[in-house]
């Protein structure tokens, strides 16, 4: 336990020293809540309607643009086959791994986008649906991400590569996480599809960390 | 016979271009298929002999 | 089932024989089951009261959509089995399915949208199971370019395997997707426990051609897995034997 606190705190401490990643991921769901309303006309009524899809693809994406990293300096420095030959289990190192993603560059856009859906006029409650559908989306796209970042280790043009792997995959979460701030603007409630994600993060949550400790042995073997 | 005339047929109650563009692209891509597998195991079998040639002609020539 | 039986045929060598005696009857069995499927699909099944003669591309639209899913489950199958027993063999076979099963996966939406298109109006809907469909195939080619982008092929088999396995989890979800959406889709007209809601000449129709599609696959991979083989058996001295790469050698 106190190898995945440790691991979870260097993470963070480098990521602290080098924010220029994390504030990759901010800039860009910024620029793309910003630059919608202006491809798509100011009309409130649209953009009120488009707001859940626009928000959620924006964050989306930019946590794919974080993922390649995962596993990259640690790989290039070695201390990622040092982590692998050491006592401690590959599935709790990863724990730790996509726990330090999932802070570095889940929660800023959890945090933000409320922000941004006032941009889109959403309502009060609207936004609250919003930020607790990616707060519990984003996870599984952490999760869901790693391990194609372990599989792509290494490999050349990795980062489309990994986007093409794992976006089909994010795809149910995309789905049900704009899905649930649609249905409380349709006044259906969004207690089903926050449930559905729920179930996500749960399966994710208990399944993802062991195969990405498989995935980076296959890689690194 | 269901078709009065082979006419009728191909016209498929105007519903040609659909019907026959379905299967029409389903034979031809089956049949890209088969072609680029036997295309690959004709090159795979030339690039074998090939190296098998070099090979004996290598340690033809080692000895001395 | 003994035992000797699958192991004997694990290796390389045997599966090469083996697999070049199947193919060929195979395919022509293929042959005959479509044009049995066709036959039966064009020339008997009768003119459907809503869609006219239309409706007949089901009878190549839904074989490959199966196919194309079932194919999927059996690279995951056979990544199961090149992760857990380490076999050369399944790697192969997994990679061998892969660019049939991308072609089917195309073909149900060429012809998915070739049958909307009169039926709905439109060229493309959105609904839950021509999506699902394109997801799929999105899977295949992330297998095949992830693959393809590996130079060792043992990891390559391997990454590919974890790939397949974890797609295929998604597979349930999308084949019971039509139940959790409203869609335009049809909903599932035939299944093993309900009785079929069309006529018993439309459904044999299906089922010769699923099965036609089905026994391709089986000739194609066994040809392509033979390829594959000699690829990566190239420094054996079976290979160097056989007829076909040592032409003075007597078969």
């Amino acid at each position: 336990m106190s190898a995945l606190w440790s691991l979870l705190r260097r993470d963070l401490l480098l990521a602290l020293r080098r924010p220029s990643e994390v504030l990759t991921v901010v800039f860009f769901f910024v620029v793309v809540a910003a630059l919608f309303p202006l491809a798509v006309g100011p009309e409130r009524a649209t953009l009120r309607m488009l707001a859940p899809g626009v928000l959620w693809v924006g964050a989306l994406l930019a946590s794919l643009l974080a993922l390649n990293r995962l596993f990259e300096a640690d790989h290039r420095d070695g201390t990622l086959e040092q982590m692998l030959l050491s006592g401690t289990p590959l599935t709790l190192l990863v724990v730790a791994k996509i726990a330090a993603h999932w802070v570095l560059c889940g929660l800023p856009l959890v945090l933000l986008a409320p922000l941004l859906g006032v941009l889109f006029d959403l309502s009060g409650d609207a936004l609250g649906v919003l930020a607790l559908s990616l707060l519990i989306g984003t996870p599984v796209l952490s999760c869901i991400g790693a391990i194609g970042a372990a599989l792509t280790l290494g490999l050349r043009g990795g980062g489309v590569l990994l986007a093409l792997l794992v976006l089909p995959l994010f795809v149910p979460v995309l789905v049900f996480g704009a899905g649930a701030v649609e249905a409380l603007a349709a006044g259906l409630g969004s207690e089903a599809h926050l449930s559905i994600l729920m179930a996500l993060l749960l399966l994710s949550g208990l399944f993802s960390p062991w195969a990405c400790a498989q995935a980076l042995r296959i890689a690194l073997e | 016979m269901r078709w009065e005339s082979w006419a009728a047929f191909w016209h498929m109650g105007g519903y040609a271009l659909y019907v026959w563009g379905s299967v029409g692209m389903s034979f031809a891509l089956l049949g890209v298929e088969s072609w680029w597998a036997r295309r690959e195991r004709v090159r795979t079998l030339a690039w074998l002999r090939a190296e098998q040639a070099a090979h004996a002609h290598d340690s033809a020539g080692a000895q001395p | 089932m003994r035992r000797i039986a699958w192991t004997h045929y694990a290796a390389p060598q045997t599966f090469y024989g083996l697999a070049g005696v199947c193919w060929k009857p195979l395919a022509l069995l293929a042959l005959a089951l479509a044009l049995a499927g066709m036959w039966v699909g064009f020339m008997v099944a009768p003119t459907d009261a809503q869609q006219g003669e239309g409706y007949r591309i089901i009878f190549v639209h839904v074989p490959v959509s199966w196919m194309s899913m079932i194919i999927y489950l059996a690279m995951a199958f056979w990544g199961v089995v090149c992760l857990v027993f380490r076999a050369r063999l399944a790697g192969m076979l997994s990679q061998a399915l892969a660019p049939t099963g991308a072609l089917f996966a195309f073909l149900s939406l060429w012809t998915g949208a070739l049958w909307g298109k009169p039926m709905w109006g439109a060229w493309w809907v959105w609904d839950a199971r021509l999506t699902s469909e394109l997801i799929l195939f999105f899977l295949y080619i992330g297998f095949i370019a992830l693959t393809s982008a590996i130079q060792d092929p043992r990891r390559a088999d391997r990454a590919g395997a974890l790939v397949a396995i974890v797609g295929a989890v998604n597979v349930p979800i999308i084949y019971f997707s039509v139940k959790w959406w409203n869609t335009l889709h049809q909903g599932a007209s035939v299944s093993l426990t309900r009785a079929p809601s069309m006529a018993q000449t439309m459904l044999w129709g299906m089922l010769l051609m699923a099965l036609a599609c089905w026994v391709y696959t089986l000739a194609i991979v066994l040809y392509r897995t033979r390829s594959l083989i000699l690829q990566r058996e190239r420094h054996a001295d079976w290979v160097a034997q056989l007829p076909e790469v040592n032409p003075g050698v007597r078969p």
